[in-house]
């Protein structure tokens, strides 16, 4: 009798594995140094990042070049909680999500009525209007930015031990909840469809899958996490100019060469590219431009060479899925 | 009076912008890319003839009869090389690949030119001007921007529509396989297309870097405002790209006159509403 | 003694994953005219796009006079003297008629077809000349797709289901021209829908059955039943 399964013996392994893993970085503060945290917590921002843009791009073909937008957006909401109504920061971390989501459906609204890489384009000027708006705002610091006052890092914890765990621990959240949030939707309805969307986007109109509502949920949710993202960061640096905030090579241009290398269209994918990145940084990063042509060059070579990246590579070579979200028959013969 | 100068110059800006964004319309139409260096490449064309003029003691715009020709053959090259590659049903790669390139130019500029930022002289061409109203002037150098822009976009139209070249343009995008069967190799057609676009954007960047400085980083500026022209005007129409440079320029016009800070987003503005209400563009031609 | 222009020997192709030729072997002589038949999928058109080079998935021998040309690409295999007038026409629509018409004849080589010749051939596309091909009715741009084919002088005519949703009448017409357009010693293949018109423009016909050649032959060789029985495979 056949059996249908949707996990494979490596996803098993795996998922042990992650769940010592998930106990030892919890951890952290009492094993760890400050410095150590900040790395993880660098590490999760990027995951997460790396895991929602490849959802919106492999996934659902949205190829976004301004998902700063709600980064940037994300950490003003943070900030005009914090400096003007006194709020405790991790209550504003849900609230700018559910903002960012909101904000994101008139931005859909217009953006979608771009194709392809003119679609790319528009979300970039979308996020232009974002920051040279927030630079405006003189209320929250105008063109060189604002500091979370004092009173508001103090809500975190009164020592600064325990205001930087709280901050590692809201990293470790939102890193998780990223990579959950994007495995539970392509294990779902949803990701069937954005799979037969991908694959064949004419026969799965014709078999009544609404597209266009499935993109538009899609973006807006990850808008939402994005903009929770950004209030993290925010967290992390205490200050950002809307540069910063609203940057395209920190928060866009990092984030694409990770999913490239890594692999776009697998789950795996951004995990891989995510340590790749982390690792050359560690030791090219004193090249300055340099290290950013490499990370150009890397990219390129690897669209063209092995466009499935390092994930796709490794999953066609040796069939490994480690985050499965197909379905298996399995010959109980 | 003001408001009078502003719009006026920023109807001439618009020759810029149109000029900016002929060579994305040209290769959008031909090959369906979006080229996201495209930006960076017109900035580079302003460090080329930075060079040449250093090196050669020429007048700016004289030395666009070497900058012009490079800037072809390495188009012709980076097609064939690299984009031609890339060119399929899915719109990732050449996406990705060209956004890897725009930060490799960025940086290779900054590398090799430093982070200052820097400007052509046009001597008296610059400076020089004529007023047909009190408060008004008009500059001989803008207005020889949107000259050379209304020629240009004069001069490929007529190569679109009645030359073998633009023939084998309109035969290519439409049905390349049949295309293969009149004899055309669609990896030459694309590489003649980017050759072309690659010329333009030099001229494009020349005119920049006499009229404003000009720094490694300004690429993605010019690429933004290229498409907002594109957009505002209408696919597949140049004419119309003409026309949205000139509202974009407009647009912008008005809101530095507002508050220089608003420039920028003025320009942004008029763009969304233009999406927001007629999201197929003024004057769109493709279907 | 009949010269021989086209040799192909045991093609197979696919498209992707599926298989649509399973070897197949013809000879074409020079001036001769081929009618090849069989029922949709059976890979006919196929069989026509590898010739041209179309397809890339494939192997075996294609020889056209004397040279083996199944690993050159599509815009160098023209230049040798091989046209196709492709199956739903495939004119380009943002080309007039008369830009069609001078776009086939880049490839030109000596002979009898240029732009009056097909003009004389078809005098309804002279008057339509500078109107976009896509303005035509059926039956005329089917004329410009053959006319775009003869501006090259091929020696090798390829016709791709001529009679596709278009009008009896038109159909007729165009078939009455057939001997005029195939004549002065031009060799052509007849893809065609309609078997009776297919085996009466042809001296020699051959019929594929799922990728197979299942009959082949002169049309009178063959009775009625027999070639019933190789178009359906039964």
């Amino acid at each position: 009798m056949d059996v249908i399964s949707r996990s494979t013996r490596a996803s098993r392994i795996a998922g042990v594995l992650a769940l010592v893993l998930a106990m030892v970085l919890i951890a952290a503060p009492w094993w760890g140094s400050i410095a150590t945290e900040r790395l993880i917590g660098e590490f999760m921002i990027y995951l997460a990042l790396a895991s929602l843009w490849n959802l919106l791009a492999g996934y659902t073909g949205l190829v976004s070049v301004g998902q700063q937008a709600y980064v940037g957006f994300g950490a003003y909401v943070l900030i005009s909680l914090a400096l003007l109504a006194g709020w405790h920061p991790l209550l504003a971390v849900p609230v700018a999500g559910i903002a960012a989501a909101l904000i994101a459906i008139p931005v859909a609204a217009l953006v979608f009525r771009l194709q392809g890489a003119y679609f790319a384009i528009g979300t970039w000027v979308v996020a232009e209007v974002f920051r040279l708006v927030c630079a405006q705002l003189q209320v929250l610091g105008g063109g060189s930015g604002i500091s979370l006052p004092a009173a508001t890092m103090k809500l975190l914890g009164d020592s600064r031990m325990w205001r930087e765990a709280t901050i590692y621990w809201l990293a470790l959240a939102l890193g998780f909840v990223s990579v959950a949030v994007v495995y539970g939707l392509l294990r779902s309805r949803i990701g069937l469809a954005l799979t037969a969307i991908r694959d064949n986007e004419t026969a799965s109109v014709s078999l009544g899958v609404k597209i266009q509502r499935v993109k538009y949920a899609v973006y807006v949710a990850v808008a939402g996490v994005t903009g929770m993202i950004g209030c993290l960061i925010q967290l992390q640096k205490g200050r950002m100019s809307p540069d910063a905030a609203f940057s395209v090579n920190d928060w866009t241009a990092f984030v694409i060469f990770i999913v490239v290398i890594g692999g776009i269209g697998t789950i795996e994918g951004p995990i891989i590219g995510t340590l790749v990145y982390f690792t050359l940084r560690e030791f090219l990063a004193d090249l300055g431009s340099i290290y950013l042509m490499i990370l150009g060059v890397l990219a390129i070579v690897i669209m063209l060479a092995a466009p499935k990246g390092i994930w796709g590579f490794v999953k066609d070579r040796f069939g490994l899925s480690l985050f499965p979200t197909g379905y298996r028959v399995i010959s109980k013969d | 009076m003001e408001w009078v100068n502003a719009i006026i110059q920023g109807i001439l800006v618009g020759g810029l912008y149109a000029l900016f964004a002929a060579g994305l319309s040209l290769i959008f139409g031909v090959m369906r890319l979006v080229n996201i260096a495209h930006g960076d490449f017109i900035v580079a064309g302003s460090y080329l003839a930075w060079i040449l003029v250093r090196a050669t003691g020429l007048h700016p715009l004289v030395s666009l009869i070497l900058v012009i020709p490079i800037a072809a053959i390495f188009g012709y090259v980076l097609q064939m090389v690299i984009f031609n590659r890339t060119l399929g049903k899915d719109i990732l790669p050449p996406l990705l690949v060209s956004f890897g390139l725009s930060v490799i130019l960025q940086n290779m500029l900054l590398e090799t030119f430093t982070a200052d930022s820097r400007k052509l002289d046009a001597g008296t061409l610059e400076t020089g001007s004529f007023s047909i109203l009190p408060g008004v002037a008009i500059g001989y150098f803008p207005l020889l921007m949107f000259g050379t822009a209304i020629a240009v976009i004069a001069g490929l139209q007529y190569m679109f529509y009645h030359t073998a070249l633009g023939r084998s343009f309109r035969a290519t995008s439409d049905d390349k396989e049949i295309a293969l069967l009149m004899g055309l190799d669609n990896r030459k057609v694309y590489a003649a297309a980017m050759a072309l676009c690659l010329a333009v954007v030099a001229l494009a960047g020349v005119f920049l870097a006499i009229r404003s400085n000009f720094d490694p980083f300004m690429g993605p500026g010019r690429l933004i405002f290229g498409f907002e022209a594109v957009i505002i005007g209408g696919l597949g129409n140049l004419w119309g790209t003409l026309v949205g440079g000139v509202i974009l320029g407009v647009a912008q016009g008005l809101g530095a006159e507002i508050d220089p800070g608003w420039q920028v987003l003025a320009g942004h503005i008029a763009f969304l509403a233009v999406l927001a209400f007629r999201p197929r563009g003024l004057f769109p031609r493709m279907t | 003694m009949a010269e021989v222009l086209l040799a192909i020997e045991d093609l197979k192709a696919a498209y992707g994953d599926a298989k649509a030729l399973h070897g197949v072997s013809l000879t074409l002589n020079k001036g001769e005219t081929l009618a090849l038949i069989g029922s949709n999928g059976a890979g006919k058109s196929t069989l026509l796009k590898c010739i041209c080079g179309l397809v890339s998935n494939k192997s075996g021998k294609i020889g056209f006079k004397g040279e083996e040309i199944s690993s050159l690409l599509a815009n160098e295999i023209v230049k040798r003297g091989i046209a196709l007038v492709p199956e739903g026409r495939r004119l380009f629509p943002s080309l007039s008629v008369e830009e069609n018409l001078v776009l086939g004849g880049k490839v030109a080589r000596k002979g009898e077809w240029n732009l009056n010749a097909i003009y004389g051939l078809f005098p309804i596309l002279k008057e339509k000349r500078h109107q976009p091909s896509t303005a035509l009715s059926g039956g005329q741009q089917q004329m410009v797709a053959i006319g775009r084919a003869l501006m090259s002088n091929p020696e090798l005519l390829l016709l791709d289901e001529l009679s596709l949703g278009l009008a009896p009448i038109v159909i007729k017409d165009i078939y009455d021209l057939l001997p005029r357009i195939v004549g002065g010693g031009m060799s052509a293949i007849l893809v065609e829908q309609d078997v009776t018109r297919a085996l009466n423009s042809a001296s020699h016909f051959m019929c594929l059955q799922e990728g197979r050649v299942s009959l082949q032959g002169a049309p009178h060789d063959h009775s009625r039943e027999a070639i019933t029985r190789a178009y359906f495979g039964t």
